[in-house]
């Protein structure tokens, strides 16, 4: 089978999330890479450097500079003629792309896979994690997201592609991008940082979440990531919220502060190697899937924390 | 401009799911059932969207069993103008309702499509994006913010890296992120007034679609499940752990 992977990238260089996407697809058969955007020679140099990447495809286009799914989902299902596979990280990228991909191709897409069971059959969770469907495609092509936290990444080097110029259909005419409004921070990605620490609605605003959360983060080298009542509550911007409908994150270690606990928080964290829980409430959820917890008062017990680390 | 928006009845996302014993799916038997908590924000907008005067009339739709009429219902209480059901027992999978929902737009010409960005059920965060596909028109994703302007509408998007913001040329499919807009609860009268708007019920067929299956479900089975650690004592129990575990 010869499988076609979207890069994710920002035009200068490839994004982590790409290298766990490699690893499904080289279960599924030969790997071949789709790098589209904008002025992106350098990324397609660096994606040929990925460790088992038979071959690159570089659409260099302004139309795909900023990824709009209208431009780049009829470049890919071009491509399709000649691949069996499209699989993408399951980013927000990913995600808006794949299923226009899908239906071009008229193809069901597996969402989120977990692990790759056979050469059509896949798991991936369903009902926010609690529950783990095997499923079987019927379709002559696959079209698949990936959960990057469920595959080991692929080494960033030891490979030495070729890169080949694709032309593509280009400006669909139909999206235009207006602007980003990007978060530059010091610390590390939520996705794949080794240590996060995430806060609750037990923080009580932007202030108190800023002055608890970030000292601990900055202590431990860690991202700082929230529960959604704190996301939706403005304590910070939506890029920080953890959960079944933001990031699915799992670290080394998650340290949980002022987070009950509900299920769509569990759905993001759950695969975290060791979950330590800071709660005052002893019955929180949290402290069902923790594995080290503490029954304290955050406003005493965090910065108490931070100046013993 | 007229704004369809299609709604999905679901398990209610305070419900913790149970795997049936057998591996065939989610026991969903006697559980509360409400309405997509997305799609929920995708009425409420389109709501917004009429009484700022942008939308003229609001059509809800559901693909699925009788009783999502009762999820039809809550969308005509919370301020939708009309409903079609397109009935079936079936499980119908993202590409086959896109297909079904194709069909409709094709009917109603409408200028907005709003959907949920994926159903809590099944997580897969599709149809939307299927939808513009098949219909070859635009698609904003994950919108929180969504402002027509013209003849396009300018979305706002959360992104894994913050937000995007990208124009559309209408018709344009929208599907709703958390953050667009808190729904309203239906007020009794407008519960009561529900009961007498117009619902059509019809069949995928009737659109011509064919529903079957393109993914089978081999086996659903439970997460591997964490074991509850130890509760410590203070601070300074916690900080030696932390120390353990090499990350201090």
């Amino acid at each position: 089978m010869k499988t076609l992977v979207w890069v994710e990238h920002d035009n200068a260089s490839v994004k982590d999330a790409t290298l766990a996407t490699v690893t499904a697809a080289s279960q599924l058969g030969e790997v071949h890479l789709l790098v589209a955007g904008e002025g992106c020679a350098a990324v397609a140099d660096q994606a040929a450097k990925i460790a088992g990447v038979a071959k690159v495809h570089l659409a260099d286009n302004a139309a795909y500079g900023h990824g709009l799914a209208e431009n780049v989902a009829p470049l890919i299902a071009d491509l399709m003629a000649s691949h069996d596979a499209f699989v993408a990280p399951a980013t927000t990228t990913g995600k808006n792309v794949a299923p226009r991909v899908a239906a071009l191709l008229d193809v069901m897409q597996i969402s989120d896979i977990l692990s790759v069971e056979g050469e059509k059959t896949f798991t991936r969770p369903i009902y926010a994690g609690n529950a783990i469907a095997t499923v079987e495609s019927a379709d002559p092509k696959l079209v698949i997201t990936v959960r990057g936290t469920a595959f080991a990444k692929a080494p960033a080097e030891g490979g030495s592609a070729a890169v080949e110029a694709v032309a593509g259909p280009g400006d669909a005419g139909l999206s235009s991008y207006v602007g980003s409004e990007i978060a530059k921070s010091e610390r590390p990605e939520l996705t794949s940082a080794k240590v996060i620490v995430s806060g609750g609605r037990a923080l009580k605003d932007s202030d108190t979440f800023q002055q608890y959360i970030f000292p601990l983060a900055d202590k431990l080298g860690a991202a700082v990531g929230a529960s959604r009542a704190a996301v939706d509550a403005g304590y910070v911007p939506n890029d920080y919220q953890v959960g079944q409908t933001g990031k699915i994150v799992a670290p080394e270690v998650y340290i949980a502060v002022g987070i009950s606990g509900a299920i769509q928080h569990l759905a993001g964290m759950k695969d975290s190697k060791t979950i330590i829980a800071i709660n005052k409430d002893e019955d929180a959820p949290i402290f069902q899937v923790a594995d080290l917890g503490l029954v304290a008062d955050l406003f005493t017990a965090v910065p108490d924390l931070t100046s013993k680390l | 401009m007229k704004i369809v928006v299609p709604v999905k009845r679901v398990i209610d996302y305070n419900v913790k799911p149970r795997v049936k014993a057998d591996g065939t799916g989610v026991d969903l038997a006697n559980v509360k059932m409400s309405m997509n908590p997305f799609d929920e924000i995708a009425v409420e907008e389109a709501i917004r969207l009429k009484e700022k005067g942008v939308a003229t009339e609001i059509v809800a739709v559901s693909v699925g069993p009788a009783k999502a009429q009762e999820t039809l219902r809550t969308a005509l209480a919370m301020g939708a103008d009309r409903a079609i059901l397109v009935q079936t027992d079936d499980e119908v999978e993202p590409l086959a309702v896109a297909k079904i929902l194709k069909a409709i737009a094709d009917e109603e010409t409408p200028g907005l499509v709003i959907l949920g960005k994926q159903a809590i059920d099944d997580d897969s965060n599709q149809t939307g994006q299927m939808l513009a596909a098949l219909l070859g028109r635009p698609q904003g994703t994950f919108a929180s913010e969504v402002t027509v302007d013209g003849d396009s509408v300018v979305v706002k998007r959360e992104v894994d890296g913050g937000l995007e913001t990208v124009k559309l040329a209408l018709p344009a499919i929208v599907t709703t992120d958390l953050r667009l807009n808190e729904p309203r609860y239906a007020s009794l009268p407008n519960i009561m007034k529900a009961k007498s708007k117009p619902l059509a019920t019809k069949a995928p067929a009737d659109y011509g679609v064919d529903t079957a299956p393109r993914l089978k479900t081999l086996k659903v089975g439970e997460p591997p499940v964490r074991q509850a650690g130890v509760k410590v004592a203070d601070v300074d129990t916690l900080v030696a752990k932390i120390k353990e575990l090499g990350i201090a």
